[in-house]
């Protein structure tokens, strides 16, 4: 007896079935796609005509003039001038910073670049469990070291001559506002966060209204508090300057925002762990400092990362008390003779960068999430 | 807690010194505590206490009751001669304005592009991700910026030499450069004797909800509650709007003379920047949060309703919505709050929110901390208040749920 199999039928499998299964299952589904293939179709014809086919990438002064000229004579509309950005791409990347002294940003750039490569080097072989803490060790130092490096000693120096904070802009700004934010914040976090878990009500109480009274407010409330309290409530002696006190208002708010989320890892440590501490006769700190810290940070950092990547969009509030930063020079740049009314361009490529630059961090932070088993019980 | 049996058999004892009494501890750790806070803060006020004794100056709030002589308009009317106080009311007002018509229009959002990141549509889904993906990694100021900057202060004119250039939408609803200016309804003398028949309408309407829901689960049989509410809140003041002398509202249209629109209501361009980039922001996060509560709901629960004959509608409304709710709630809140607190971005394209005017009450009269303790106590409160309404919410739609 043989027994014969009929193929599926060709609208089940392969691509005709996946659109029938995706696309066309009913007839809603059929309006809907429709519907979708049409706007895409537009908005697609319209960004790419607009962006690619009637821009002009030329940075010859007038040239933009012209085709927008010539786009009129024509009746037609003009597409993007993307001068704006190409002639100012150093201003976008390091503002003011001085031009024969850009190359220690680049410095900086390779030591990060390194220590990350070393890093994912050394957590994907198996044998090198040693190594790890040289590289924990390592990334903290880089931090001073990269301080250091930017900002340089003194005036007169001959290697690394001063960097007034004042000159710092664009996005190397937003880079250094939001790193500093999240690490200076940490530590003031991690203390705010034990500090609302005390049983010592005092403490307890002053960590608690600090953490809801800073979460209950706008960032550009305490940007402004850094900005026009702190000159009132420190003596005249003690004076910042501006990318100092933004800073401070950018630590002050970050930490509010670091202790709930390491309060989140404290609440998910087992009671176990406390009573085992305490059995090997550890001290209340060292406790906390060798058994819960590490163990709950490690448990927080994707939500650390999450974090880090909303203060990175946020940065971009220091705008508002007139720093540079990769937004303020796009907003500067715009109202200059030369480039005035481009702002489209401007905004586009800072959202592009911002796009970039964040869509990539929640993809790494996703992929941790993966690699250290987050959300796997 | 972890400590108290073995200090108590120890004090029982009375073999420790009351340097290592962990009872005496605490309350010597707190008394220290209090006291580098307070001395901490002493330091601050002292610092203040000679800023403002170098300007001659002291904290006071009677500044409010005087004249601000600055022009704001934006909202509710206000002229130069009117208070600081009043300005600052001003400036509530509009960031409530913006919260209420953000907060409901990025629900709207948020909800339908929720699902539609569910639907089984492949380009529709797709879609929809692509909208969240690229909302949430920009930031919401470069979304401001874009917006007003280039795209509403780059609309077309309203006039142009005696001719109408402003994008004309039914209505008449003109939108250019100056804002949006669209018809409004304006009530007219006849709106006294009607409006009596709009509180029995609501009064009919809340009644009717609250009897067809409590039949509803007493019987267990469906019935569309919603419905005869929205029909008895609409047919009562239609019944009034017929024995009523005269129309009691007239369709206020807008009109253009001279380089403005009169006439209807016209939102200005800051106005409609704001609540339109807060809307979009916000709405991908919201959208979030909704396919986040839906996917909670075990899928067994869809099956057995499919199972038993009910509709892909009705599942959604009755089956799969209300536990979803559960989860969605409080996600939600922090939403909202995060718009209301995300609408003090207002000042970076000039709309005249709380945060703006109370900048510019300070530029004014100098009062820095009398100020920002308005703007902070303004916050809270704002706060405060939404936590309170949807924690209401919250409340109730657990109850239901078990």
């Amino acid at each position: 007896m043989t027994t014969t199999y009929e193929k599926p039928p060709a609208t089940e499998v392969g691509v005709l079935g996946w659109l029938k299964k995706n696309l066309f299952s009913t007839w809603y589904d059929i309006l809907l796609t429709t519907g979708s293939l049409v706007f895409i179709y537009g908005v697609l014809r319209e960004i790419i005509e607009w962006a690619i086919i009637k821009a002009t990438f030329s940075t010859e002064p007038g040239a933009c003039k012209e085709a927008k000229a010539a786009a009129a004579a024509a009746g037609q509309t003009a597409g993007a001038c993307w001068s704006v950005v190409i002639t100012n791409i150093k201003v976008f990347m390091s503002g003011r910073y001085p031009t024969e002294e850009v190359w220690r940003i680049w410095a900086s750039l390779g030591i990060v670049a390194a220590l990350a490569v070393l890093t994912w080097w050394i957590w994907r072989s198996q044998n090198m469990e040693e190594s790890r803490r040289w590289v924990v060790i390592g990334w903290l130092l880089s931090l001073p070291v990269i301080a250091i490096l930017l900002s340089g000693f003194s005036e007169e120096s001959e290697i690394l001559p001063l960097v007034a904070t004042e000159l710092w802009s664009g996005l190397l700004l937003t880079i250094v506002l939001a790193t500093v934010g999240i690490v200076a914040s940490f530590p003031l976090g991690v203390l705010l966060a034990l500090g609302r878990r005390s049983e010592l009500p005092a403490i307890k109480v002053f960590c608690t209204m600090y953490i809801e009274l800073i979460r209950g407010v706008p960032l550009i409330t305490v940007l402004f508090m850094s900005q026009l309290l702190l000159p009132i409530f420190l003596p005249p002696q003690i004076r910042f300057g501006t990318v100092v006190r933004a800073l401070v208002g950018m630590t002050l708010f970050s930490a509010a925002y670091s202790a709930e989320n390491i309060r989140g890892g404290l609440a998910a440590i087992p009671i176990g762990q406390y009573e085992a501490a305490k059995a090997v006769g550890l001290n209340n700190l060292l406790m906390i400092a060798l058994i819960i810290l590490p163990q709950a940070i490690q448990k927080v950092i994707p939500a650390i990362v999450g974090q880090f990547i909303s203060l990175f969009k946020d940065t971009t509030l220091v705008v508002i008390i007139g720093l540079l930063d990769l937004l303020g020079v796009a907003k500067a740049v715009t109202s200059q003779h030369d480039f005035i009314g481009l702002h489209k361009e401007a905004y586009l490529f800072v959202a592009l960068m911002f796009f970039i630059l964040c869509y990539a961090m929640s993809y790494g932070s996703r992929r941790l999430e993966v690699a250290m088993g987050v959300g796997e019980r | 807690m972890t400590h108290s049996s073995s200090t108590y058999s120890a004090a029982r004892h009375g073999a420790v010194p009351f340097w290592r009494d962990i009872r005496v501890l605490r309350v010597i750790a707190q008394i220290v505590f209090v006291i580098v806070v307070l001395a901490l803060g002493a330091w601050l006020l002292g610092n203040y206490r000679s800023w403002l004794a170098e300007r001659n100056l002291t904290f006071s709030y009677r500044f409010l009751r005087l004249e601000a002589s600055f022009d704001l308009a934006e909202g509710i009317p206000f002229k130069p001669t009117d208070s600081y106080a009043r300005a600052f009311l001003v400036g509530v007002v509009n960031t409530i304005r913006v919260a209420s018509v953000g907060i409901v229009f990025a629900t709207l959002l948020g909800l339908v592009t929720g699902v539609a990141r569910l639907s089984r549509n492949w380009l529709v889904s797709h879609i929809a991700s692509v909208y969240i993906e690229i909302i949430r990694n920009t930031p919401l100021l470069v979304q401001l910026f874009f917006l007003y900057f280039a795209v509403i202060l780059k609309l077309p004119n309203l006039k142009v030499k005696d001719e109408i250039t402003a994008i004309t939408l039914p209505g008449p609803t003109y939108l250019s450069n100056r804002g949006l200016a669209m018809p409004w309804p304006r009530p007219s003398e006849a709106f006294e004797s009607w409006w009596p028949f709009l509180i029995v309408a609501l009064v009919v309407a809340v009644v009717l909800l609250i009897l067809r829901t409590r039949g509803v689960q007493r019987t267990g049989r469906p019935s569309f509650s919603f419905l005869w509410v929205v029909l008895a809140f609409f047919a009562i003041p239609a019944i009034g709007w017929l024995v009523v002398q005269g129309k009691p509202l007239v369709l206020d249209v807008p009109v253009i003379k001279g380089l403005k629109a009169q006439g209807g209501t016209t939102l200005s361009p800051e106005y409609v920047a704001l609540t339109l980039g807060l809307v979009v922001y916000t709405g991908a996060f919201i959208a979030e949060v909704v396919r986040a509560g839906i996917l909670a709901v075990p899928k067994g629960q869809a099956e057995a309703a499919r199972a038993q004959g009910f509709t892909e509608m009705q599942i959604l409304r009755l089956i799969v919505l209300p536990q979803a709710l559960r989860v969605i709630i409080p996600p939600l809140i922090s939403q909202y709050l995060n718009l209301t607190k995300n609408s003090s971005l207002a000042i970076g394209i000039g709309f005249l929110d709380l945060y703006a005017v109370a900048r510019t009450m300070l530029n004014q009269s100098g009062r820095v901390v009398e100020v920002f303790l308005m703007i902070m106590a303004a916050y809270l409160s704002t706060s405060l208040f939404i936590s309170l309404i949807m924690n209401v919410v919250n409340r109730r739609i657990q109850i239901v749920e078990r």
